[in-house]
C-alpha cells in the first residue's frame, strides 16, 4: 500500500483519460475523460480510479448492519430512519416477533432504536430492512452518538483491528453501524472514553498508524486495566 | 435610468478606485455551520453570505417529489439588516425569482437521477448587501454543495458585469449598481464554461453584450480558483496534518 499522501480531489476535477485508466465508483466520463463526481479521496485499485467521498449522506448497500430509529409505525410496518435520503421500510415479516395486523406498536414506536441489516435496495432506491439476523434486535439501553458515515471504516479499521482495540481497553459494547451511527454500552467512564476516542479517530480519520495512536491514548489513560 | 451621478473619475478609475476588469476582494470560507449536511460563507465586497445544504432527504411535500430525479430546491433570502433601510422580511417577488433562477442552474450540474424522489435543499442568506447578492449567493451555494459531498458535474460560480459612464466594466459595485446603465449577472459550469444563469437589466448594444459576457466569464474563472481553493484548504490541510 502507498503511504504517501491521501490524494483529495475535488467535483469536476479532471482525473485521466479513459484509455489510460476505468471509471470507478464517484467518477463519471465525460468526452473521453474520467472527472470525480465528489469532493474525496482518490484512490487507484487495479486500474480502476475511485472517489471516497469526504462528507455526505449514508448510501445504503445490500448487506449493511446499520442503527435505525423508527419513525413511524403503521399497521403491518415501520418506517425506519436510517440516516439515508430516504426512510427504510421494516414489514412485520422481517422481525423475530409475531404481530398481529395492528398491532405493530406494542413492539416498536415512534423514536425507538433498532439494530438492523439492509435487505434490499432497489431500482428506485426504496429502502427495506430486516431484523432477522445474527444480534439483531430492538436497543433498550446504551447511547447512540452520530459520526461521518465516510469515517465508518476507519472506526472499525483492518480487520476490525482499532474497534477490537477500543473494546479491549475500554470493556464497553460498541456496534458500529455502517450509516454512521454508533451504539455504546458500558459503565459511565468507558462511554465517556469510546466517545472520546471515536472523536478523535473522525478527526484524523486521514492521518497514518491512527490504531497505534489510539493504543497509545488509552493505555496512558487505563494504567489498571491488564491487558489480556 | 439617466442619471448625473458620474461614476468613472478623470484618470479612467471606478469609485472605489478599482480598474475595469478588476474584481471587489473574495474570501471564501467551506463547512462553517455545523448542523448543515454542507456549508460556506463568503465575503464578496461588502456582500456577506451564509449558504447551507441540507440532503439529499426524502421531498415534502409530496406532490413535488419526482419519481426519475431529485430536486434542488434554492431558497434564497435577505435579512432584515442587510441593506440600509429594513428590508421587510420573508421572501417577495424580487428573492422568490432568484430562488428559482438558481436552483435551475444548480439543478443542471448535480447528478440528480441518482437520487430519485429526493429533495436537495440549499438555503442561501444575505447577511450584508452591497450589490451583486445573486452571484455571491450561487457561488456559495456552489461551495456549499461540494462540501455536502453532493455528487456533481461542476462547482458552480457566478459573477456580473455592466455598464457604467459607457464603459463595459466588471463587478458593479452598490453606487454602479444603482446609477449604472447595465447590469449582467452570469453563472457558468467553468470546467466546460456552460452558462448556468445569465440576467441583464439595462440596456447594452450586441457589441457592448459580447464584451460584457467575456468579461463576466473571465470574471467567474477568477472566482472558481477561488471556490476551489477555499475547499481545499478545508480538506487537504486534513489530509496533510496526518502524513
Amino acid at each position: 500500500m502507498s503511504k504517501e499522501q491521501r490524494n483529495v480531489v475535488l467535483p469536476s476535477q479532471e482525473l485521466a483519460p479513459v484509455g489510460e485508466k476505468k471509471a470507478g465508483r464517484g467518477t463519471f466520463v465525460e468526452n473521453g475523460k474520467i472527472y470525480s463526481q465528489h469532493l474525496g479521496i482518490l484512490n487507484d485499485r487495479s486500474g480502476f480510479l475511485n472517489v471516497v467521498p469526504l462528507t455526505g449522506r449514508y448510501s445504503p448497500v445490500e448487506g449493511d448492519f446499520v442503527i435505525g430509529v423508527v419513525i413511524e409505525a403503521m399497521a403491518s410496518s415501520w418506517l425506519v430512519d436510517i440516516n439515508a435520503p430516504y426512510p427504510a421500510l421494516l414489514h412485520v415479516n422481517e422481525v423475530p416477533w409475531t404481530v398481529d395486523f395492528g398491532d405493530t406498536e406494542k413492539y416498536l414506536n415512534h423514536g425507538d432504536s433498532v439494530m438492523a441489516k439492509v435487505l434490499q435496495v432497489d431500482e428506485a432506491k426504496k429502502l427495506n430492512i430486516t431484523l432477522k439476523d445474527r444480534n439483531l434486535y430492538k436497543i433498550r439501553n446504551g447511547n447512540i452518538i452520530d459520526v461521518e458515515p465516510s469515517k465508518v471504516p476507519r472506526i472499525i479499521g483492518r480487520k476490525g483491528s482499532m474497534i477490537s482495540l477500543i473494546k479491549q481497553y475500554t470493556r464497553a459494547r460498541i456496534f458500529v453501524g455502517q450509516n454512521g451511527r454508533v451504539w455504546i454500552d458500558g459503565d459511565e467512564t468507558g462511554v465517556a472514553k469510546v466517545i472520546q476516542v471515536i472523536r478523535l479517530i473522525e478527526e484524523e480519520s486521514l492521518s497514518f498508524g491512527l490504531t497505534n495512536k489510539i493504543e497509545e491514548l488509552l493505555k496512558n489513560d487505563t494504567k489498571d486495566v491488564q491487558k489480556k | 435610468m439617466k442619471s448625473d451621478v458620474e461614476l468613472l473619475t478623470a484618470e479612467g478609475k471606478r469609485l472605489d478606485g478599482r480598474s475595469f476588469d478588476e474584481l471587489r476582494k473574495v474570501t471564501i470560507e467551506a463547512g462553517v455551520l455545523h448542523r448543515a449536511d454542507g456549508s460556506c460563507y463568503l465575503e464578496w465586497g461588502g456582500n456577506k453570505v451564509l449558504a447551507a445544504v441540507y440532503g439529499p432527504r426524502e421531498a415534502i411535500p409530496r406532490h413535488t417529489q419526482n419519481p426519475l430525479r431529485a430536486i434542488v430546491s434554492a431558497r434564497y433570502n435577505m435579512a432584515a439588516f442587510s441593506v440600509e433601510d429594513r428590508k421587510r422580511p420573508g421572501p417577495d417577488r424580487r428573492s422568490r425569482e432568484i430562488s428559482k433562477v438558481i436552483s435551475d442552474a444548480l439543478e443542471r450540474i448535480v447528478f440528480t437521477e441518482e437520487y430519485p424522489r429526493a429533495s436537495i435543499d440549499v438555503n442561501m442568506e444575505v447577511l450584508d448587501a452591497e450589490a451583486g447578492t445573486r452571484c455571491a449567493a450561487l457561488t456559495a451555494a456552489g461551495v456549499a454543495l461540494a462540501d455536502a459531498g453532493i455528487p456533481m458535474a461542476d462547482i458552480p460560480v457566478a459573477c456580473a458585469s455592466g455598464k457604467i459612464g459607457g464603459k463595459v466594466v466588471l463587478d458593479l459595485g452598490k453606487e454602479e449598481d444603482n446609477f449604472g446603465d447595465a447590469d449582467l449577472p452570469v453563472a457558468i459550469a467553468p470546467r466546460t464554461g456552460e452558462i448556468l444563469l445569465l440576467q441583464m437589466d439595462g440596456h447594452l448594444t450586441v457589441d457592448e453584450f459580447n464584451q460584457a459576457l467575456d468579461l463576466a466569464m473571465k470574471g467567474c474563472y477568477t472566482v472558481s480558483e477561488i471556490q476551489k481553493q477555499a475547499l481545499l484548504h478545508k480538506y487537504q490541510d486534513i489530509a496533510e496534518e496526518g502524513t
